[in-house]
């Protein structure tokens, strides 16, 4: 990320971007830095609400000393390319936790890439993204967790749920383990749906209108990845943020 | 109320309604009984309005409306409700959230004022007395991680809230101990059994008829009405079987 040429798609992690629009603000700046101390606990947020047309890159380095913890929330939602990226690196017994949705629509072009490196024994992390993605919106998460060879006890998670609105719309998923130690625990689960047509039914059998069935059951979808964000305020901002978002594609 | 006359269907190419014809008028309880594939779930689903439950032949008139030129969401709001066989389950959404917009969906369609959350809570806590439903089995997600017959009560919480006028209940009494049966049939009683409310009960049993006593019983076979009668009927069927009252 930090080379001055345009990447291209044959880069794995650039592989489903929209590279016309990264060219308007290419080269994009350095990663913002997260350094959490040992010991630490540290909460951050993203809402990426672009301006429609606009491309924004969020780019993250993160260190996690031995014993720390991070908390990461993310709503995915603006722009006609949003990427956040995320190189995550783990100290002893720390914690990393990303919370993510993506939800588009239009022909946005929409990305989560994380990078987590178990770099020593003991460091737990987790990661739940949720994506909503209708017309013609492509959302991608590509995730790749690394274990080094000393790294013993790592327990990771990738859980990633997309749900497509239309049959235009694209939800690529894509997590990745490269594991060099024995002694690991490494859950990850990908699944793509649609609306559950029974409960439609179900729902405008008791007389819902069709639009706000379908935005129930979207909230219900992306329902929990902000339950855990600790100011109220932020909380509200991300929630208010990706309904608005889900009414715009109903 | 309603008056169905020779409807034909089809499901995926395959017909299964042959030419239905009934009416119900207000104040009645119709009881539908008949043999397995006889076409009683694909009734209730046709006048629900389900996707892929196309109508190929035949009227259904509810309230001096065409049922057929209304969304499903339309047919609940004219005061059609639909009990189902098997109750959906719907994670994330709960069954006050679910049964609020509803209402309040039904209400908007009606040209009628939004209930207050003060007066819809009043209004559940009601209804779900009368099932013997804890009002915390409505706080969680719509019949997920419910028995069989704690759907079967939570469906007649939702009729009680939604308050239809025509009640059309598909084989609400399966998967009912006797308790249950006996405080859904009781519950079906207080909610519809009024003079501008009528029921169609499907079931293949008689046993629910011991407690909502139908004024009208009628056998469905090979997707239509075969024989109309009164309660004796279902006393009849009970005792003969199908096949026997069928053929007779």
């Amino acid at each position: 990320m930090t080379t001055l040429t345009l990447p291209t798609r044959k880069a794995e992690e650039w592989r489903y971007s929209d590279l016309d629009a990264l060219a308007t603000v290419w080269p994009t700046p350095a990663p913002t830095r997260i350094d959490v101390a040992a010991g630490e606990s540290a909460r951050h947020h993203l809402l990426q609400d672009a301006a429609d047309g606009a491309a924004a890159v969020h780019d993250y380095a993160i260190s996690i000393a031995d014993g720390a913890r991070c908390d990461f929330h993310v709503l995915n939602i603006g722009g006609k390319f949003g990427r956040v990226t995320f190189a995550v690196t783990l100290g002893k017994g720390s914690h990393f936790e990303l919370n993510g949705a993506i939800i588009g629509g239009g022909s946005q072009v929409l990305e989560i890439i994380t990078k987590v490196t178990h770099a020593e024994p003991d460091a737990t992390s987790g990661q739940t993204i949720r994506s909503i993605l209708g017309q013609h919106a492509t959302g991608s998460y590509l995730g790749s967790i690394n274990v080094a060879r000393n790294a013993q006890r790592t327990d990771a998670f990738q859980s990633v749920k997309a749900m497509l609105l239309d049959r235009t719309a694209t939800a690529n998923a894509k997590p990745e383990l490269e594991i060099y130690a024995d002694d690991v625990k490494c859950a990850h689960g990908a699944t793509v749906g649609e609306l559950d047509r029974q409960a439609l039914f179900y729902m405008a059998s008791r007389g819902m209108d069709p639009a706000t069935a379908k935005t129930l059951l979207m909230k219900a979808f992306v329902a929990g990845v902000f339950d855990d964000v600790v100011d109220e305020a932020v909380k509200d901002s991300l929630e208010a943020a990706a309904l608005a978002k889900l009414e715009t594609l109903v | 109320m309603l008056t169905i006359e020779n409807l034909t269907n089809e499901i995926d190419g395959k017909a299964i309604l042959k030419g239905l014809s009934l009416s119900i008028n207000a104040g009645e309880i119709h009881a539908i009984m008949g043999p397995n594939g006889a076409g009683k779930s694909t009734l209730a689903y046709t006048l629900g309005g389900r996707p892929n439950y196309e109508v190929t032949g035949g009227t259904a008139t509810f309230e001096g409306k065409d049922l057929f030129e209304l969304e499903p969401h339309e047919r609940a709001a004219a005061g059609l409700f639909l009990g189902f066989q098997y109750p959906v389950e719907i994670p994330g959404v709960s069954n006050l959230q679910f049964l609020r917009e509803s209402l309040n969906s039904q209400r908007k369609a009606r040209g009628e004022e939004p209930l207050s959350g003060g007066e819809f809570i009043k209004r559940a806590k009601e209804k779900a007395g009368l099932l013997g439903l804890d009002m915390e089995m409505l706080k969680r997600p719509v019949n997920v991680g419910f028995s069989g017959g704690e759907k079967k009560r939570a469906e007649m919480v939702q009729m009680g809230i939604l308050d239809p006028k025509l009640a059309i209940l598909d084989e609400t009494d399966s998967g009912l101990d006797i308790d249950a049966l006996k405080i859904v049939g009781a519950g079906i009683n207080a909610i519809m059994r009024k003079p501008d409310k009528a029921v169609l009960l499907i079931t293949h049993y008689q046993r629910l008829l011991d407690y909502v006593k139908p004024d009208f019983v009628h056998v469905l076979a090979a997707g239509r009405i075969v024989k109309s009668g009164g309660p004796e009927l279902a006393l009849e069927l009970e005792r003969e079987g199908y096949a026997e009252v069928v053929a007779a």
